[in-house]
C-alpha cells in the first residue's frame, strides 16, 4: 500500500456536545484502497453508523467532531468547506441510507428524484438526463425502466425502493458508496438480490464501498475486508474470510458463534453481560468484564490495536488463533409430536383484512386476497412448531387469530378438542385465555412504559388467579429467576432494562398464566444477535421443563430449526410445506421453501448462498392455482389454474406443488 | 405500590416541580398563580375594609393611603374587593375543571379504546355541540335554572368536558395501537381495566397540562358570566362583576377597572406560563393540533 488510499481515517473521535461529552466512535482508523471493500460490523449502539456519516464530516445533532481526520482523495474532510463538501457528498461519495424507501419523497415520481441527483451533479442535458435515468434503472434490474421511472415511490416495493435508492446513489458515478444496514428490513429473497446487484455493480464500476451492518453474513457478501466495533472502538480487523473463519478478539468470537445457522442446527451460545453505556466503559479493555478470558492486565490496561498477523490487527491482549469450532448439534431429544391428541387443531382458516359486504359475511365466503388462505395445522402438547415465511406470508396473522385479536372470517381452531376459539379474546372463558399466551416482537411496545416490572407481572396473575399477597410476591421472584433476573428488578420500569431484559419480562409475563401453549411472534428480531441466543436458551429451557407447546414465528429460518420440532412454511397465506425442521431445512420439498433456504446468508466465507436456479421472469398474473407459480423457477402453465394437492416427500414431511416427482400423475 | 415505587413516584413528581421551576417562565408563572391562591385563601383575614361597605362620603376616590386601589361608585374599597373577588372564580372553576376532566378525560380515553361506528356517532355528537357558542349553553341552563354554584359548576363542567373529549381521545389513540393494549387484550383485561391501568397512565401527563389550560379557559369563562350577569349575584365581589359595574366609569375612575382586570389576566397568564413549563418538562407537545380542530 505505497499509493496514497482512497480513504484514510485516522484516531477519529466523535462525541456527544458539551463539556462532559462522552464518546461515541472512540478513537477508530481505516484506511480503504479505491475499488476496496470494508464492513463494519457491531451490535446497536456500537458507534457503527455515526462513524459512517462521520466518513461523509456529517454529525448528528448533538455529536460534535472531537479528535482525529478524515481524509477522502487527499482532502481533509473536517478541515473542508461547506462547497467542497458540497462538491464531494452525492457525487464522489454517496450514501444509500437504511430504509431506504423511506428516504424517497412520497409525492415526487422515482425518475425525477433521480433527475434531481443528476441536475445536481452532471452537465447533461435534459434530455440526455432522461436518458441516463433510464440506463439507470436498467442497471439495477429494474424491469420496465422507462415506465417504472414515472410511478411514485409507494406503487414500489420494497426491494424495488432499494433498487432505486441504489439508482440514485450511482447516479454521479461516484468512487465511494456508504451502505448503512443496505439490506435491514427486507425479505430474505429480496435481500439477496440487492446483494447480488451490489457485488455485481462493484465488479463493472469498480466502486469502493464502506458497509455497516449487524448482519455478519451480509458483510461477509460483500465486503474483502471487515472491521468489528465494540463500545466505539475497533476491536479487531482483519480480511473477510480469515476474520470469520479465525476470529482473533474474543468479542468477535463470541459474536460470531453467537448467530444462529442452519448448517449447525443447535442454538448457539450466547454472551453474557451487556455492552457498557456511553460514557461507562470501563478503564481497561471495554470487554473485559463480559470476557472469559479476562486477566487482571485486562482489567488494568487497554489493548492497543496491534497487529497479530500481516494484514490483520486485533486489540486484546490474549489474542485467539485457534478456528471457530461449531458446537454439534446438540443430542438434545427434540419432543416427539406422537399419536398424542392435538391441542390446538386449525381447521380450512381464512382469515382477511379487507372490509367484507354483508352479503359476503353472511355468505361466509371469502373474497379477493386473504391474509390467511385454508390453513390446516395442528399443535401437540409441548412440541414447538416453526411458523416461517416472509413478510405478508400471514404468519403473524394465524397467531392472532388463535389469540382472538382479529376474527376468521372461515374455518375452525379447537383448543384441546373442546373449545372452539372462532371469538374474540373479550368473550372467551377465563380458563381458555390463560392457557394461550402471546408474546410480540417488540417488548418496547408490549410492556406498558407506565408499569413497573412488578405490575407487568402482577396483571396475569391478578387475572387468573386468586393469589395471596404473599403468593404473588414469591410467584413474582421464581418467574423472575426463571427467566434469569432477580427481585431487583421488581420497581424498575421498562425504559430502566436492556432489551433482551424487556424481552425476559415480556416472556416471564406470558409464562405466569401457566400457559400451554405459547405464541411467539418474531421474539427476536428486534434483539441483537447475542441476545437473541439467550432468548433461544430461555424460551427452549422453560418450555422444555413445563413442557409448553409454542408456535415460533419467524422470518429467520436458522432461528426456527435451532429451536423447533416441525416447521410450516407459508406464502401468501397458504402452507406450502409443512415436515421435521431437520427434514424441511436439509431437503426442502417446494420451490418457494428451496429458495427460502437458498438465501439464507450464513457467516461463512465458504457458504455459498445463491445457489438457486436463476430466476425467471416474475410473471404478475393473478394465480387461481399455486400462489407461488408467478415467482416459480419451475412453473408450468398449469400450476396457474389448480391449486396442487398435499403430496408426502419424507416421513412426516409434505408439500404442495404439482411439479414434484410423482404429484403429476397424482392428480 | 410498594414503598420504594412510591418513592419514586414521588421523586418524578418533585423532579417535575424542580425542573419547572428552574424555567424562568416556570417559576414567574407558578410563582403568579400561587400569590393568587394565598390572597384567595387568606385574603378575609388581612382586608382592610368590609367588601360590601357603601359609603358616599368616599365615592370614586383616587388611590391613597387609605384606599390603595381607589373607591367604586358606590365607596367601596377597590383594594378590599380585588383581593376577594377571585374567590368565587378559583372554586367554581376548579370544581368545574375536576369535573369536565373527569368525564371527558375518561369518555375520551375509552371511545379511543373502542373505536368503530360507537366513537364515530358520539364524536359527531361532540363535535355538532362544540359548534355552538357555549356561552349560549350555559346560558339556557341558567336561565332555566338559576345561577347557584350548584348550577354552574356542572354546567360549566359539563361544556367545557366537551372540548376534553377529543384532546384525550386524540393522545390515548396515540397507545391504543401499541402491542401492549393488545397484549391486554389478548390476556382477556375489561375494558374499563384498560382504560384505567393501561391508557390512563400514558395520558395522564397530558392530560394534566390540559387540565391547566381549561383551568385558565374556565376562569376566564366564569368572569364572562359574571359580566354578563349570569354569574355571582352583587355584592359578592367578583372580578367579572366589578369589571361590568364600573365599566362605564373607564375614563373618570379607570382604577376601579383596572385592578380587577389586572387581577385577572395576571392569573389567566400565570397559569398559562406554568403550563407550558410543565408540558415542555413532561415532554407534552401542545403545539399538536388535535386532529380536525
Amino acid at each position: 500500500m505505497n499509493a496514497a488510499p482512497l480513504l484514510a481515517v485516522e484516531h477519529l473521535t466523535i462525541a456527544t456536545a458539551g463539556p462532559h461529552g462522552v464518546p461515541i466512535v472512540d478513537d477508530v482508523s481505516l484506511q480503504l484502497d479505491a475499488g476496496a471493500t470494508l464492513g463494519i460490523a457491531g451490535e446497536s449502539g456500537c458507534g457503527k453508523s455515526t462513524l459512517l456519516l462521520a466518513i461523509m464530516s456529517i454529525t448528528r445533532t448533538g455529536l460534535v467532531h472531537r479528535a482525529g481526520i478524515c481524509r477522502f482523495d487527499g482532502l481533509s474532510l473536517f478541515d473542508a468547506t461547506e462547497r467542497e463538501l458540497e462538491r464531494i457528498r452525492g457525487s464522489r461519495i454517496a450514501l444509500i441510507p437504511q430504509n431506504a424507501g423511506t428516504a424517497l419523497t412520497p409525492t415526487i415520481r422515482v425518475g425525477d428524484q433521480i433527475d434531481e441527483s443528476l441536475k445536481l451533479h452532471t452537465d447533461l442535458d435534459r434530455k440526455q438526463r432522461q436518458q441516463r435515468i433510464v440506463e439507470l434503472l436498467d442497471a439495477v434490474h429494474l424491469p420496465t425502466p422507462a415506465t417504472l421511472a414515472r410511478r411514485f415511490p409507494h406503487e414500489l416495493s420494497g426491494g424495488q425502493l432499494q433498487r432505486v435508492a441504489i439508482a440514485m446513489a450511482l447516479a454521479a458515478e461516484p468512487v465511494l458508496l456508504l451502505l448503512d444496514e443496505p439490506t435491514t428490513g427486507l425479505d430474505v429473497t429480496t435481500q439477496l438480490g440487492i446483494l447480488d446487484l451490489l457485488v455485481e455493480l462493484r465488479r463493472r464500476t469498480g466502486v469502493a464501498m464502506v458497509c455497516v451492518s449487524h448482519d455478519l453474513g451480509v458483510i461477509a457478501r460483500l465486503s474483502d475486508r471487515m472491521m468489528v466495533m465494540y463500545a466505539g472502538q475497533s476491536v479487531e480487523e482483519a480480511p473477510t474470510s480469515s476474520l470469520l473463519r479465525r476470529p482473533a478478539h474474543p468479542y468477535a468470537r463470541s459474536l460470531i458463534a453467537s448467530i444462529p445457522r442452519l448448517s449447525v442446527g443447535a442454538i448457539p451460545a450466547a454472551i453474557p453481560g451487556r455492552p457498557p453505556a456511553p460514557g461507562s466503559a470501563p478503564a481497561g479493555c471495554r470487554f473485559a468484564p463480559r470476557c472469559t478470558k479476562a486477566a487482571a492486565i485486562c482489567i488494568a490496561a487497554a489493548p492497543p490495536l496491534s497487529e497479530i498477523e500481516p494484514g490483520a490487527r486485533a486489540a486484546c491482549h490474549f489474542p485467539d488463533t485457534a478456528p471457530l469450532i461449531w458446537p454439534a448439534a446438540e443430542g438434545h431429544s427434540k419432543h416427539e409430536s406422537a399419536s398424542s391428541k392435538p391441542l390446538l387443531a386449525i381447521d380450512d382458516l381464512v382469515v382477511s383484512y379487507a372490509r367484507h359486504g354483508l352479503i359476503e359475511r353472511t355468505m361466509r365466503r371469502p373474497t379477493g386476497a386473504n391474509a390467511v388462505d385454508h390453513v390446516e395445522l395442528s399443535l401437540h402438547p409441548g412440541e414447538i412448531l416453526g411458523l416461517v415465511g416472509e413478510s405478508g406470508s400471514g404468519k403473524s396473522t394465524i397467531l392472532r387469530a388463535i389469540a382472538g385479536l382479529w376474527p376468521a372470517l372461515d374455518g375452525e381452531i379447537r383448543f384441546a378438542g373442546k373449545y372452539d376459539l372462532d371469538r374474540p379474546a373479550a368473550t372467551r372463558e377465563r380458563s381458555v385465555l390463560r392457557a394461550i399466551q402471546l408474546v410480540f416482537q417488540n417488548p418496547d411496545a408490549s410492556l406498558n412504559p407506565r408499569h413497573t416490572v412488578r405490575e407487568i407481572l402482577a396483571q396475569p396473575l391478578r387475572l387468573y388467579f386468586n393469589l395471596s399477597r404473599a403468593a404473588m410476591a414469591y410467584r413474582m421472584s421464581s418467574l423472575l429467576r426463571d427467566v434469569r433476573l432477580d427481585d431487583g428488578y421488581l420497581d424498575r420500569y421498562p425504559a430502566q432494562l436492556s432489551g433482551g431484559e424487556r424481552q425476559r419480562i415480556a416472556i416471564a409475563r406470558a409464562y405466569a398464566a401457566e400457559p400451554d401453549i405459547l405464541l411467539c411472534d418474531e421474539i427476536t428480531s428486534a434483539l441483537d444477535v447475542s441476545v437473541q441466543a439467550s432468548i433461544l436458551h430461555l424460551l427452549r429451557d422453560l418450555s422444555g421443563s413445563r413442557g409448553t407447546a409454542c408456535i415460533l414465528v419467524s422470518h429467520d429460518l436458522a432461528v426456527v430449526q435451532a429451536l423447533a420440532d416441525r416447521i410450516a412454511v407459508l406464502y401468501r397465506g397458504r402452507l406450502v410445506e409443512l415436515g421435521p425442521a431437520k427434514g424441511v431445512c436439509a431437503a426442502p420439498a417446494h420451490p418457494y421453501t428451496q429458495a427460502l433456504i437458498a438465501a439464507v446468508l450464513e457467516p461463512d466465507p465458504d457458504h455459498d448462498a445463491g445457489r438457486v436456479p436463476a430466476p425467471r421472469e416474475r410473471d404478475d398474473r393473478v394465480s387461481a392455482g399455486c400462489p407461488y407459480a408467478g415467482r416459480c423457477s419451475i412453473r408450468i402453465e398449469r400450476c396457474f389454474e389448480e391449486m396442487p394437492h398435499w403430496h408426502d416427500v419424507a416421513t412426516g414431511q409434505m408439500a404442495r406443488c404439482i411439479m414434484l416427482p410423482g404429484a403429476v400423475g397424482a392428480l | 405500590m410498594t414503598d420504594r415505587a412510591a418513592a419514586t413516584f414521588v421523586a418524578r413528581r418533585l423532579g417535575v416541580l424542580g425542573a419547572v421551576l428552574a424555567k424562568p417562565s416556570g417559576a414567574f408563572g407558578v410563582g403568579i398563580v400561587a400569590l393568587h391562591l394565598v390572597l384567595a385563601l387568606f385574603g378575609p383575614l388581612f382586608v382592610p375594609y368590609d367588601y360590601a361597605q357603601q359609603n358616599v362620603d368616599t365615592m370614586m376616590l383616587a388611590p391613597s393611603a387609605e384606599h390603595w386601589f381607589g373607591t367604586d361608585r358606590l365607596g367601596r374599597d377597590v383594594f378590599t374587593r380585588t383581593v376577594l373577588g377571585g374567590r368565587e372564580a378559583i372554586v367554581i372553576s376548579t370544581l368545574a375543571t375536576v369535573i369536565a376532566m373527569a368525564w371527558g378525560g375518561f369518555l375520551g380515553i375509552f371511545l379511543a379504546l373502542v373505536g368503530g361506528r360507537i366513537d364515530e356517532i358520539i364524536m359527531r355528537g361532540v363535535d355538532a355541540m362544540l359548534s355552538l357558542p357555549w356561552v349560549l349553553t350555559v346560558m339556557i341552563f341558567v336561565t332555566a335554572l338559576g345561577t347557584s354554584s350548584s348550577v354552574l359548576v356542572p354546567v360549566l363542567g359539563f361544556s367545557y368536558g366537551l372540548a376534553v373529549i377529543r384532546i384525550a381521545r386524540s393522545a390515548a389513540l396515540d397507545f391504543v395501537a401499541r402491542d401492549f393494549i393488545l397484549a391486554a387484550q389478548a390476556r382477556g383485561e375489561r375494558r374499563w381495566t384498560i382504560v384505567i391501568r393501561e391508557l390512563l397512565p400514558n395520558v395522564r401527563d397530558a392530560l394534566s397540562v390540559e387540565a391547566a389550560m381549561q383551568w385558565s379557559w374556565m376562569i376566564l369563562g366564569f368572569s364572562s358570566l359574571s359580566f354578563l350577569g349570569f354569574g355571582v349575584a352583587p355584592p359578592t365581589p367578583d372580578w367579572g362583576l366589578m369589571i361590568s359595574d364600573s365599566r362605564g366609569l373607564m375614563a373618570v375612575a379607570p382604577w376601579t377597572v383596572l385592578w380587577p382586570m389586572a387581577a385577572l389576566s395576571t392569573l389567566v397568564i400565570g397559569i398559562n406560563l406554568a403550563a407550558d413549563a410543565f408540558a415542555k418538562v413532561l415532554g407534552v407537545d401542545r403545539t399538536r393540533k388535535v386532529p380536525g380542530q
